[in-house]
């Protein structure tokens, strides 16, 4: 099985193609952590087994050969439109089916399957305008696809698709026609930034690490997507394994290590197992292991596992976890570049940064200059939640505005509200407001923003949600996940997050604000690592762009959204009263008193806002405001 | 506990590392095995690995996934990421409390029957507000469903 040279992988590429081609139709049944949720592999067994029934045969692996009409069944990655789950793609009409469920399957594999049919009420409409090519739809349309090309259009779980689509032709390019130098210029000159969220340049990075005269060097790969409203990461590694495992081999034989590592959180199950089966495959084609395509490269990818700490995304908290310990950061210099993984120098990226490596490679640093602005080229991709009509995953180019993406891909706002902000960059990131809504989305214009990309969440808010709770929100998850180690970050948190309490409790005071600003300040200046550093952006910004509404909390004790409990209150409407007394019974605290057949009336300073009497009244004549 | 039976339980999980003492991966593993990090298996690691008790200890306490007190035949964990918070995932873990008579304090019931805690994002943002019982995920949760789901579980 072991592939030995060359022409051997170009021999196997050719007939990989060709299996594939000879299947008459193609179905990517979406596997993806939100597909499955909603049941795609309960879809994926019955249209197997319905297809089958039918006298077809069904190809689900590419190593046994078919012969005769045959129909291909595969397990694609995530094709991004999660809302609109489980996803089915059926090739060559590249037909998309939105929220199918098992009771569809017999319908799909009669008219679409079998015959050439659409079925109407699968497919996506919007405005009266339904759409049954997948390409065609405005939430596809509206992106470029470059890093997520094949996830949704290729088994995930097959090294052989990958491989019969170009996969791995990136690494034999370096194997045998460019030299370590030219790889590593390649990728300094396309000017690739790091996707985790620092856009450092990765060519700086890898030239960096070549230099090292240590000849034991490692590789290694930060599949610790921790920041909250963030899959991008998982995506890429449930839905093409390999592409992120050639950009490692890459590296690897780049940069003259003989290992690599993969730290992956312990919250993807499907994305280890993925992995896990796809460096199992590489293995058994002789892609990873001594001599890959017969040449002297020696090369392996191991794969760790996380425990649940958001701080393992930095650096040195990374590597040292992946030694066993806990995973807190260090000083720095040494980098981890010259002093990473075990001690050795170390090249450290982002599983997103590790997909862009083959595409690079293989088209070249010009043609990947042209997308995005030349400083911060290529796409990002970002994962849309929130308040926002499309969830899911897309790609744009670099630059692109947050208008497009939230309106023109994502959909806009649920349910007709009105937009109100959007938090980029996980807990070290910022809230923007509609005054950003052209600012073009790349390194260099968020950072004057005040922003970071981060890794590529993006949440949108709408006008329904308090920021000061959102503000708290974050800072109680920095606060719980602080390693510890340095003062400011584990006191400093903790004191801003008492703070945010109190506000949201309505025991707030003006002079909270200055504290609040304070303590950010040096806990940006002073923290250890870089997690540290941005742990008050979320409530910096909050209080730059929404200072109105953290004032109303303390000096009214409003919250105009209703989502703070404490400064909830809740009235009777005297008209709407008929003086029935059952709100008075249900009131745990005995807060709500009056004569029968007359309006009753709560207690304001006995009432705990628990909003029993609200569900209990009849008469809808209990208001909150 | 049968002590016994549980260190070699332990020993077969070290060796299933090659002795290389990756001390992260075999409290994974140690706990997948019983739901949590028995107190008897930190004394007997750290006498078998040659690491202090002190160090294996801390280790454990630092990452979140590890725990220390026995957890129910069901771990409910609801996503508390920001995509699920802003669709309102804090009243669906207030209903689940309420029902099960469980706090920030007491996560698991008496009869060791539920775990009910957050997780910070599932990745599952699409499905928001999400909620996974032993790993399995149930997308677009509500305080009803999920109690229904309960009712389901039993």
């Amino acid at each position: 099985m072991v592939i030995e040279n060359r022409a051997s992988m170009q021999k196997s590429r050719a007939a990989f193609l060709e299996q594939i081609d000879n299947q008459t139709k193609k179905i990517y049944v979406c596997g993806g952590t939100g597909c499955v949720a909603g049941g795609s592999m309960e879809i994926y067994e019955r249209l197997k087994q319905l297809i089958e029934e039918k006298g077809v045969k069904c190809q689900v692996k590419l190593e046994k050969e078919e012969q005769g009409d045959h129909v291909g069944l595969k397990k694609s990655g995530c094709h991004g439109f999660c809302e609109m789950g489980p996803l089915l793609r059926i090739e060559p009409a590249k037909l998309l089916y939105l929220k199918v469920s098992i009771d569809d399957c017999e319908e799909i594999v009669e008219k679409s399957i079998l015959g050439d049919e659409v079925i109407e009420r699968l497919i996506y409409s919007r405005d009266d305008i339904t759409y049954s090519v997948q390409e065609e739809i405005p939430f596809y349309k509206n992106q470029t696809r470059i890093v997520l090309e094949d996830c949704g259009q290729i088994d995930a779980e097959s090294i052989e698709e990958y491989i019969a689509y170009g996969g791995y032709s990136s690494l034999e390019k370096c194997l045998f026609d460019i030299t370590p130098d030219d790889i590593v210029k390649t990728i300094s000159d396309s000017n690739l930034r790091g996707r985790g969220g620092g856009g450092f340049p990765a060519g700086r990075k890898w030239s960096q690490v070549k230099a090292q005269k240590d000849p034991e060097k490692y590789v290694v790969c930060n599949g610790d997507e921790g920041d909250p409203g963030a899959f991008m990461d998982r995506s890429i590694m449930e839905g093409d394994p390999h592409k992120m495992l050639e950009g490692m081999m890459i590296a690897g034989y780049a940069s003259g290590a003989k290992e690599g590592y993969i730290y992956v959180r312990a919250e993807y199950p499907l994305a280890v197992q993925r992995l896990e089966n796809a460096i199992a495959d590489c293995h058994r084609y002789g892609l990873l292991g001594k001599n890959i395509l017969g040449t002297d490269f020696e090369f392996d990818i191991y794969i760790v596992k996380g425990a649940g700490a958001f701080v393992c995304g930095e650096g040195s908290a990374l590597t040292t976890s992946i030694e066993g310990d806990r995973g807190m950061p260090r000083v720095k210099p040494p980098r981890t570049v010259e002093h990473g993984l075990f001690g050795k120098p170390t090249l450290l990226n982002n599983v997103e940064t590790f997909a862009n490596v083959p595409i690079i490679i293989e088209k070249g640093a010009d043609w990947y200059k042209t997308i995005g602005p030349v400083k911060s080229p290529g796409t990002k991709a970002f994962a849309l939640t929130g308040n926002i009509v499309n969830t899911g995953l897309i790609e744009v180019p670099m630059g692109t505005t947050l208008r497009h993406i939230i309106f023109d891909v994502g959909g806009g706002v649920r349910g007709g509200k009105k937009f109100k902000a959007v938090q980029i960059g996980g807990p070290s990131g910022a809230c923007l407001t509609e005054e950003h809504l052209d600012l073009p989305l790349d390194f260099d214009s968020l950072k004057k923003a005040g922003a970071m990309i981060g890794s590529g969440g993006l949440v949108v808010m709408d006008e329904d949600t308090c920021m000061v709770e959102v503000a708290r929100f974050f800072m109680n998850f920095t606060q719980n996940e602080s390693c510890g180690k340095c003062v400011p970050c584990r006191e400093g948190t903790r004191r801003m997050l008492e703070i945010l309490e109190k506000i949201v409790d309505g025991r707030g005071e003006m002079s909270d604000l200055d504290m609040l600003e304070e303590l950010a300040d040096t806990i940006t200046s002073t923290a250890l690592c870089g997690l540290g550093k941005t742990a008050a952006n979320p409530v910096v910004s909050t209080l730059k762009y929404f200072r109105d509404e953290y004032e109303e909390h303390i000096r009214d004790k409003r919250c105009r959204t209703k989502t703070c409990q404490a400064l909830k209150q809740i009235y009777i409407e005297k008209y709407h009263c008929k003086g029935c007394s059952l709100c008075s019974k249900v009131c745990p605290v005995g807060a709500i008193s009056g004569k029968i057949k007359e309006a009753f009336e709560i207690d304001q300073s006995k009432c705990i806002k628990c909003g029993a009497c609200l569900s209990s009244c009849k008469f809808k004549a209990i208001k909150e405001a | 506990m049968d002590n016994q039976e549980l260190y070699q339980k332990i020993d077969e999980i070290i060796r299933a590392h090659d002795d290389d003492k990756p001390i992260v991966a075999i409290l994974q593993d140690i706990q997948e095995e019983y739901r949590y990090l028995p107190r008897e298996a930190f004394d007997y690691l750290s006498k078998k690995l040659g690491v202090s008790l002190a160090k294996i200890y801390s280790i454990a306490t630092f990452y979140e996934n590890f725990s220390l007190s026995p957890k129910g035949k069901y771990v409910i964990k609801i996503c508390d990421g920001t995509a699920c918070h802003v669709r309102k995932s804090i009243p669906i873990l207030e209903a689940l409390r309420k029902e099960l008579g469980l706090s920030s304090e007491k996560s698991t019931t008496d009869d060791l029957m539920y775990t009910v805690e957050t997780v910070s994002c599932l990745g599952a943002c699409g499905l928001a507000p999400v909620l996974t019982v032993n790993d399995k995920v149930h997308p677009a949760m509500t305080p009803e469903k999920a109690i229904e789901l309960l009712s389901e579980l039993k």
